[in-house]
């Protein structure tokens, strides 16, 4: 039997030590009428069988569309070693590191992710992952509320709407109110925003770039939030962090983020990679597994998870969140994505992306009747009006080997016509190129 | 010799080789004003890439796992990975695979594949657990529990049902009474009977009408099946309370019962326990939650349905559902290798699955109970809790025996937990364990009981092979060194 090692003869010593006949008597405690004979599933394949099966499946995805689909999740490239290194089982066969002694490979990785993290954000502390980005800001989201005793929060409507329906799924059973600012010009509405900011607000949640993909400082409206005592939340895109200004130099409180960009294949949703830091100062009521340096006996560096009278297998229903499994591994091919790129490679990259992101946007704004909808600058996802539903133009642009972005009229009222383009390191010019004409062919 | 990578790090060293711009995009002028950059660096190490490649090499042999050690992790369930399903994972029309693009107007087609695993995944899991429906989404066992309590919440809202509390058994995982909380629940804790059991008079007294749920793990953390689910379920239902099943330990039940059957309406099933997908050194995991057609109407969006012309696709609109719960589909590249272990394994490859962890747990029971106390002296299901009470007479503890298994190059049994029961081992050893693996665990054990009753005081400096020995948890906590 695959995987299960007892032989006939294992069995029947074995089941003389415990002195019971058979196997089912080890099953006496089930009541009678709720046994089963068999499952009604098929019998079990080989493994080749298997290996055929689900490679036709995934032939069966089409696979060869250049792709300009961003919307917080980017197709980036991802360098053999982050594979080859993840995929040590060392790693992935191990679990959560509750005995350090045994466990200083997770643990120090852990700890140099966090250590990254706390630098490309610019932040004091970061904790060891969270589900993916949209659950780590619903996180940040109730460790505002904790910290502030208030229950209002202030959401840009320039957060990606994923992440804003969750917050709002989320809370549903909580006492938590928002109000959506919608964002002018490409950039957050500071008056509206200054408006909204009162004394029962527990954050202002912003995101950078924005989902239509504008770029801005948010540093006077944190000064706004702290003037009337409310957090301020930014989620960030980590591969935009290598140009732009961090959510650290603005005075962010809690900083959140996917990590998807960071080495993770896009996988059709996951698993991904929530990040999240604070500042030193609200360390005690952030969520999350948190790995510290201390020392042995002998004086040796090691490391071990700490604080963790905040979670829950200390705290039960007073824990700072349920959160038990993270993604360990999805932090672990981020350190090592990072490592490989390095401090010169991190701000290279990001630059090579908003370079071609600038070109392509010259390029495609070029073709009659299609112009660049936003004023704001952008960095690598920028928006388009279309002169035409953009969901028809998406559509017919499949059909030519393109998969040409993500029409905004999903998420957003009144914008049927405007099309979200994304640019990584892995379009060519040519490929850009071939885009334009395509485009410019179906109008 | 554990220098961080950041101190491995030379200035100019580069790994990266990134592509580079063609001269019509690299004079295109950035139109981003000098005040949206960053004015430093990210002072990311300076490194070749093979000093990347031996510093992450060296990290990993730091560590125990499954491949390398016995790692009999009570409530875990650390069983055998299959190395076919981590390639499965990495085929490329499944890894480079866009989760917007079912999104795209026609788009749909282009993911049919992916779409077939969603839901012939859903198909499989509700057949083993006895369920309606189910959705793949949340991201980890507590992330289930928390997506389970708003589907009974929303269940109850919609009933008009004013319900404010969550029954839990004190033996219950801590993400229970989170997770509850978190939900907008009162946790009301009710205390294990004498034979390990919920304490079924005093589960009677606490249940009222305000009562919306009862969580249960079954077999319990005590790894003993809950002789009296079917009353428990009963009464619960006769009060319009349901009845959440929490899945950390179905590896105990694959083929022999189903939670549905049990009575039970909501069920979380861990992905990375019972159905083989690797831990990470603590995640990715993948939580599915399954129901009973009464809160169908609830679940989360999207929904994978499949067409009468046999294509698949999302819906979005169903007008009862609780929201967002994920970005997308759940943990996709997680649920594709559980897929393929279901296919491998098949009906009897399941149920010999549960046969074989069963027979485990109690031969480790049966052979240690001379030497270690048994709280609960009956038979087991996949897992047997121990208690190092008598050994801590002698001054040598839960976590001291933990510490000597290190030094053998054994991972630890779970310890201190369940909570009910002092200086708790809880060993659970798996089907994929050999008989003389196991034997040369008890053998280990043994000699364990047998050295702290004759020297006690050696238990301190374990363990003592170790890249660090014991280390300083307080200093930890109270230096608050989170990054280099």
């Amino acid at each position: 039997m695959p995987y299960i090692p007892n032989t006939a003869a294992d069995r029947s010593a074995m089941l003389k030590a415990i002195g019971v006949a058979s196997v089912d008597e080890l099953f006496a405690d089930i009541p009678a009428k709720v046994r089963i004979g068999d499952l009604r599933i098929p019998e079990g394949r080989s493994e080749s069988q298997v290996v055929d099966h689900l490679s036709r499946l995934a032939q069966s995805n089409v696979q060869n569309l250049t792709s300009f689909v961003g919307g917080g999740f980017y197709d980036h490239f991802i360098p053999a070693c982050v594979d080859q290194l993840a995929s040590r089982s060392e790693f992935y066969t191990a679990y959560t590191p509750y005995q350090p002694e045994a466990s200083q490979g997770t643990l120090q990785a852990v700890f140099e992710y966090q250590t990254a993290i706390c630098r490309i954000t610019g932040m004091d502390v970061a904790n060891a992952s969270l589900y993916d980005g949209g659950t780590a800001l619903y996180e940040a989201a109730m460790m505002a509320v904790r910290i502030t005793g208030r229950k209002k929060i202030v959401l840009d409507s320039g957060v990606n709407p994923i992440y804003r329906n969750m917050l709002y799924c989320y809370t549903s059973n909580l006492a938590v109110d928002f109000q959506e600012i919608e964002v002018v010009h490409g950039q957050s509405d500071r008056h509206r925003i200054a408006d909204a900011l009162d004394e029962n607000t527990a954050a202002i949640i912003l995101q950078n770039p924005n989902f239509f993909g504008g770029v801005d400082d948010f540093s006077d409206i944190v000064e706004l939030a702290h003037a009337k005592g409310c957090l301020a939340v930014v989620s960030a895109y980590p591969i935009s962090l290598g140009l732009l200004k961090t959510p650290g130099a603005m005075k962010a409180d809690i900083v959140t983020g996917e990590g998807q960009s960071l080495g993770l294949p896009l996988s059709f949703g996951g698993p991904y990679l929530g990040f999240m830091a604070t500042r030193m100062e609200h360390v005690r009521k952030m969520p999350g597994r948190l790995v510290g340096q201390t020392e042995d006996a002998q004086g040796r560096r090691g490391f071990v998870l700490t604080l963790q009278a905040r979670e829950q297998h200390i705290r039960r229903e007073k824990a700072m969140s349920n959160i038990c499994s993270n993604e360990a591994l999805c932090a672990l091919r981020a350190l090592i994505y990072l490592s490989w790129l390095g401090r010169q490679g991190f701000r290279e990259l990001a630059r090579i992306c908003a370079q071609k992101a600038e070109y392509a946007k010259t390029r495609l704004s070029a073709i009659p009747g299609v112009k660049v909808k936003e004023s704001a600058p952008t960095f690598n996802e920028f928006t388009l009006e279309l002169p035409c539903d953009a969901r028809d133009a998406v559509s017919r642009l499949i059909d030519k080997g393109f998969a040409a972005g993500f029409p905004l009229g999903r998420y957003y009222k009144g914008m049927d016509n405007y099309l979200l383009v994304a640019v990584t390191e892995k379009r060519s010019r040519e490929e850009i190129g071939h885009f334009a004409e395509a485009l410019e062919g179906i109008l | 010799m554990n220098r961080l990578i950041f101190e491995k790090s030379v200035s100019g060293r580069r790994a990266d080789n990134l592509p580079r711009l063609a001269p019509s995009e690299a004079g295109v002028k950035l139109r981003i004003p000098k005040k949206y950059y960053r004015d430093d660096e990210a002072a990311l190490p300076e490194l070749s890439e093979l000093d990347v490649v031996r510093h992450f090499t060296n990290l990993s042999r730091k560590n125990f796992s499954v491949d390398g050690n016995m790692y009999p992790l009570g409530s875990c369930t650390m069983k055998y990975n299959p190395k076919v399903c981590e390639k499965i994972a990495a085929l490329e029309g499944f890894s480079s695979l866009h989760p917007l693009l079912p999104q795209l107007r026609g788009g749909g087609m282009l993911t049919q594949g992916a779409l077939e695993v969603l839901h012939e995944t859903e198909r499989l899991l509700s057949e083993i657990v006895g369920m309606d429906a189910f959705s793949l989404q949340p991201s980890a066992g507590a992330h289930g529990e928390l997506t389970g309590m708003m589907l009974i919440a929303a269940y109850h809202r919609d009933k008009g049902n004013k319900k404010t509390k969550v029954i839990i058994p004190d033996s219950a995982h801590g993400t229970n009474p989170s997770s509850a909380a978190i939900a907008g629940f009162t946790v009301v804790s009710v205390p294990t009977g004498p034979d390990g059991d919920i304490d079924f008079a005093k589960y009677e007294a606490a249940l009222d009408d305000e009562v919306a749920a009862l969580m249960m793990t079954c077999p319990n953390t005590l790894g003993l099946f809950e002789k009296d689910i079917l009353r428990i379920a009963e009464l619960a239902h006769k009060r319009d309370a349901l009845l959440y099943y929490d899945g950390a330990n179905l590896n105990a039940l694959l083929g022999r019962c189903r939670p549905g059957d049990l009575g039970f309406d909501v069920v979380h099933v861990n992905l990375h326990k019972t159905f083989a997908t690797p831990h990470g050194g603590g995640g990715p995991g993948s939580g599915p939650v399954g129901v009973k057609a009464r809160l169908v109407p609830f679940l989360p969006t999207s929904i994978v349905i499949k067409r009468n012309d046999g294509t698949y696709a999302l819906e979005y609109e169903r007008e009862k559902s609780i929201g967002y719960i994920a970005p997308f589909y759940g943990n996709f590249g997680i649920i594709l290798r559980a897929y393929a272990y279901m296919l491998l394994l098949g009906r009897e490859g399941l149920r010999r699955v549960s046969d074989n962890a069963v027979l485990n747990a109690n031969y480790m029971q049966a052979r240690l109970k001379g030497r270690y106390e048994l709280p609960y002296d009956r038979r087991c299901m996949h897992e047997c809790v121990f208690s190092a009470a008598r050994q801590s007479l002698k001054g040598v503890h839960a976590i001291d025996l933990a510490k000597a298994l290190v030094e053998r190059g054994i991972h630890p049994p779970t310890v201190y937990f369940p909570l009910v029961v002092k200086e708790a081992l809880m060993i659970e050893p798996t089907e994929t364990e050999s008989k003389e693996q196991m034997d040369e665990f008890i053998e280990v054990m043994l000699e364990l009981a047998d050295l702290a009753d004759k020297d006690p005081g050696q238990f301190a400096a374990m363990p003592r092979n170790t890249p660090v020995g014991r280390l300083d948890e307080v200093k930890a906590a109270k230096d608050m060194r989170f990054k280099a």
